[in-house]
């Protein structure tokens, strides 16, 4: 599967495999390639799907690895998913696949957008022209896709493509990269790309395959360099802008040759969309609406299912934890506790989360936030793209860290993933409700949102000074709106809480057993005595804080599960002011992202930016903590 | 004498163009009192302008510039205010005196020799005498240390830089225009382009966001938006449909 970003790669690829990847409606979710397997008429096929790419040219990590993948390990069938709704531009990637001699197969998807816009496209016409067989689908609905497979078999058992289109450029510009790719060809380089291809490539300056010619031949590299400047000063224009040139001039003849646009289509109810999200007010309106949305219906429908749940739960067996007596009883209701937060807290609050994300991302509303929000995004050196890593990251930070691939340096992908650990994700979310909007009020939990995000402005501004250098500018492809797709967001939905369920219930259950033997056992007790010097007198809480912050580190959550185990009630008003409840919540959700967050981050950036970045936030958590604890005891 | 003719010309668009500053349109009597010259007079060069498209007039209603004649009046006004800069921080002369002197050598500074004062200078942005701000260079930079940047690492372009140029950040929404110039750093230059920004591609403005934000353009049936420091360097003809 390769093609343009957002075409419906990963639809088609999740439809054939019954994968997971990712689906949303903006540019750049897959980032890496991933791998699934299908059965067809007996057989057993891997498919691949590839991140999305524009051209094999501009040498982001993605276009390397497609690259590498199509020319490298000659896949039997290269499937290129077109949108049918922005040919011109799509072929433009078409053509330089057929450059690389891949036994292509073109995935016509998304008909349906391009029949809402009026755009006809004639299927045979474009095999003719493209000497590959076409076959339309409609991914988000499945249909085509036996087809596709069906085509792709073929294609994969018949060898390489039979038409042998060749791309032919202009007079000028083709006569120089035949010289040359009869010069590569006699000598026999051994290379594992077609020749022309690498022809088109060196005249392009293309910085990786001149690097793997110049170190077999240099008489190559420079026979390419005079070339590539006749071509420049016959046009005026470097070569790579003429070659560029020339592929969309024929990627545009192509497309209007076989494509119909029939009578302008009246104003949209997408387009009315698009005027209100981007108006000079309406959209910031908006936008802050949608965000504020989102929280609010996962506070007010998680409230609501919670006490449904717990009270379906209490009929059936209160939660009663007990710390003496024998030491099965407590791991046994250690075992159940831990089911019951997981019933009562995890499913009613992240699931509709979960919903209402997976609506905003396949609506196409974040390329909208980001595109308004860009010049704001720039005062903390990043550009518009970076804040829909950052709305992912109020799911969960640890996707949203994959996600940051979509920033084009590395630089900026830092800066992004840095503010992203301070992001309110699904976790700290339980806990502010659990402490703040339970036991005080909900405007104190709002409140310590609007903190976290000032506090996430703040850090920005302070990273930027630690890692100074020049920021991109925004580039950004923005697909229209989209109503999204029901099965699109179930399954997107179901993905997300799939893999929390096995992760959060059985660390849920273990942890709530080991909490309570611990306790019973007097360790807790013990080391929350050690940290009373930062707890108790400069946060102001409670010994047993100091407890409920280290078991934080594991899942944010278990420091309010924490709090439930030890004390044996769901009521926790006894326990601690209001003050200390404000300032518990505040410090857990500030203080070093999870054990997944850190992982991730070590993962990708090395355990010494991982443990700068914890380091980091620990010490923001204590200082802020310290003078929220003063400045909220004077205000209530 | 063409160049005494051409230096008033300048003169009366310098002062239109300081006048219109607050927004409103400009009066026959106010013009007549900034350039100190007869009502009449001023009536009758305002007809010879508008005659030139370079401002729209009418009798009692006053005077506006026209892009063309905006153009020329940032010109002028940005190389006297440039010129006294010079005549201030490397001459040394005195506050009072350097408006006048501008005045005399605004209309024989070279372009060329404008970009080399800027640069020598460190791109001000304030004249010195009355503060006022210095009108942006008409060079296709988005900013001053791309000017610098341009010089010293030699920024690569794409497309036929010619004289009226006009970047698609000034443009107004919906208007549809021919790309014909870009530059930038290579990698941006090579995004641009395999997105469909070639030169001579037909391209339309959708809607610029906010406080200098993206600009959204329509190229080849998809949208892209593009950073305000990018779109700054993407040149298309200039048609007259420029936002003021
Ligand atoms: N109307 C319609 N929408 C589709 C179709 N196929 C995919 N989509 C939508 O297109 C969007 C992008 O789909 P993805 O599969 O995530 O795209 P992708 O090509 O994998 O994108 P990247 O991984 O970002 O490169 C989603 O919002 C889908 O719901 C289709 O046939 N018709
Ligand atoms: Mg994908």
């Amino acid at each position: 599967m390769a093609g343009n970003a957002n075409v419906g790669k990963s639809v088609l690829f999740n439809q054939l495999t019954g994968s997971s990847q990712i689906i949303g409606n903006w540019p750049g979710k897959t980032v890496e390639k991933a791998e699934g397997t299908l059965k067809f008429e007996g057989e057993e096929i891997t498919a691949i799907d590839l991140p999305g790419i524009y051209s094999f040219s501009t040498f982001g990590m993605e276009e390397l690895v497609s690259r590498d993948y199509i020319a490298l390990e000659h896949p039997d069938a290269v499937i290129n998913v077109v949108d049918a709704s922005i040919l011109e531009r799509n072929l433009f990637f078409t053509l330089q696949l057929i450059e690389m001699d891949a036994p292509l197969v073109i995935c016509l998807n998304q008909v349906d957008e391009a029949k809402k816009k009026g755009i006809v496209i004639n299927k045979e016409k474009l095999e003719q022209v493209l000497g590959a067989p076409v076959v339309p689908t409609v991914g988000i609905r499945g249909e085509g896709i036996y087809d596709l497979t069906k085509t792709a078999v073929a294609v994969a058992k018949n060898g390489c493509r039979s038409g042998k289109v060749q791309i032919r450029y202009d007079a000028e510009i083709e006569e120089r990269i035949s010289k040359l790719d009869k010069e590569i060809q006699a000598e026999e380089l051994g290379l594992e790309y077609p020749s022309r291809w690498v022809a088109i490539k060196l005249l392009e300056n293309d910085p990786e395959i001149k690097k793997l010619i110049g170190s077999k031949s240099g008489s190559i590299v420079k026979t390419a360099d005079g070339l590539a400047s006749e071509i420049s000063s016959i046009h005026n224009e470097p070569c790579f802008a003429v070659i560029a040139a020339e592929r969309y001039s024929l990627a545009s003849s192509i497309a209007k040759e076989v494509q119909q646009q029939q009578s302008e289509v009246e104003t949209t109810f997408s387009e009315k969309l698009e005027w209100v999200t981007t108006h000079r007010m309406f959209g910031y309106i908006t936008s802050a609406g949608v965000i504020a949305g989102l929280l609010l219906w996962t506070f007010s429908i998680g409230g609501v299912l919670s006490n449904i749940f717990s009270n379906a739960l209490a009929l059936f067996s209160p939660v009663d934890p007990r710390f003496s007596g024998s030491i099965e009883g407590i791991i046994w209701n250690g075992v159940y506790g831990g089911f019951v937060a997981g019933v009562t807290l995890v499913i009613p609050y992240v699931v509709p989360f979960y919903i209402m994300l997976a609506m905003i991302e396949d609506s196409g509303f974040l390329t909208r936030v980001a595109f308004m929000m860009d010049s704001a995004m720039h005062k903390i050196g990043l550009h518009g793209k970076a804040l829909i890593p950052m709305i992912l990251g109020y799911g969960c930070n640890v996707p949203a860290i994959a996600a940051c691939r979509i920033m084009e340096t590395k630089r900026e992908r830092l800066l992004a993933t840095y503010v992203i650990t301070f992001a309110p994700c699904a976790a700290r979310t339980i806990v502010i409700l659990g402490l703040v909007a339970a036991f005080v009020n909900p405007w104190w939990a709002l409140a310590l949102y609007a903190i976290d995000i000032a506090l996430i402005f703040v850090m920005g501004r302070i990273a930027l000074k630690v890692v100074p250098g020049q920021s991109t500018g925004l580039i950004m492809e923005m697909h229209s709106f989209k109503i999204p797709s029901l099965s699109v967001v179930t399954k997107q939905t179901w993905i997300r809480t799939k893999s929390l369920i096995y992760l959060v219930f059985p660390l849920y259950i273990i942890g709530s057993a080991g909490i309570q033997v611990l306790y019973a056992l007097g360790v807790l007790q013990f080391l929350s005595n050690v940290f009373t010097p930062v707890t108790v007198v400069w946060l102001g809480l409670p010994a047993i804080a100091g407890v409920l912050m280290i078991l934080g580190l594991i899942r944010k959550e278990l420091t309010l599960l924490g709090a439930v185990a030890i004390f044996g009630t769901t009521d926790l008003a006894p326990y601690f002011t209001p003050v200390q409840f404000i300032v518990l919540a505040l410090v857990s959700i500030i203080f070093i992202p999870c054990i997944s967050t850190v992982t991730i981050l070590a993962k990708d950036y090395g355990w010494k930016t991982a443990a700068t970045i914890a380091t980091a936030n620990f010490v923001t958590a204590i200082l802020v903590g310290g003078v929220a604890f003063r400045i909220i005891t004077l205000v209530i | 004498m063409v160049k005494s003719a051409q230096k008033s010309i300048e003169d009366y668009l310098k002062a239109v163009y300081s006048l219109q500053q607050n927004g409103n349109k400009v009066s026959t009597s106010e013009i007549s009192q900034t350039l100190n010259v007869a009502p009449a007079s001023v009536t009758e060069m305002l007809k010879k302008l508008s005659e030139k498209r370079y401002i729209e007039y009418s009798p009692y209603h006053g005077t506006t510039l026209t892009s063309s004649g905006l153009t020329i009046a940032e010109k002028t006004t940005r190389k006297h205010r440039l010129l006294e800069r010079f005549l201030h921080d490397m001459l040394k002369i005195d506050k009072v005196q350097v408006h006048s002197q501008a005045c005399e050598m605004e209309h024989a500074l070279s372009d060329e020799a404008e970009e080399s004062l800027c640069r020598l200078l460190k791109h001000p942005d304030k004249c010195p005498d009355d503060d006022k701000i210095i009108p942006a260079c008409t060079l296709p930079f988005s900013n001053c240390e791309e000017c610098v940047e341009m010089h010293s690492k030699g920024l690569e372009q794409v497309g036929k830089r010619q004289q009226n140029l006009v970047s698609i950040c000034n443009l107004k929404a919906g208007t549809s225009a021919k790309v014909s110039f870009i530059r930038g750093e290579h990698r941006v230059l090579q995004r641009l382009l395999d997105m469909g920004l070639t030169p001579g591609t037909p391209i339309k403005v959708e809607r610029a966001a906010p406080m200098k934000g993206p600009v959204e353009v329509c190229v080849r049936g998809s949208k892209v938006a593009l950073g305000q420091d990018i779109a700054a360097n993407v040149f298309v003809e200039n048609t007259g449909k420029m936002k003021i």
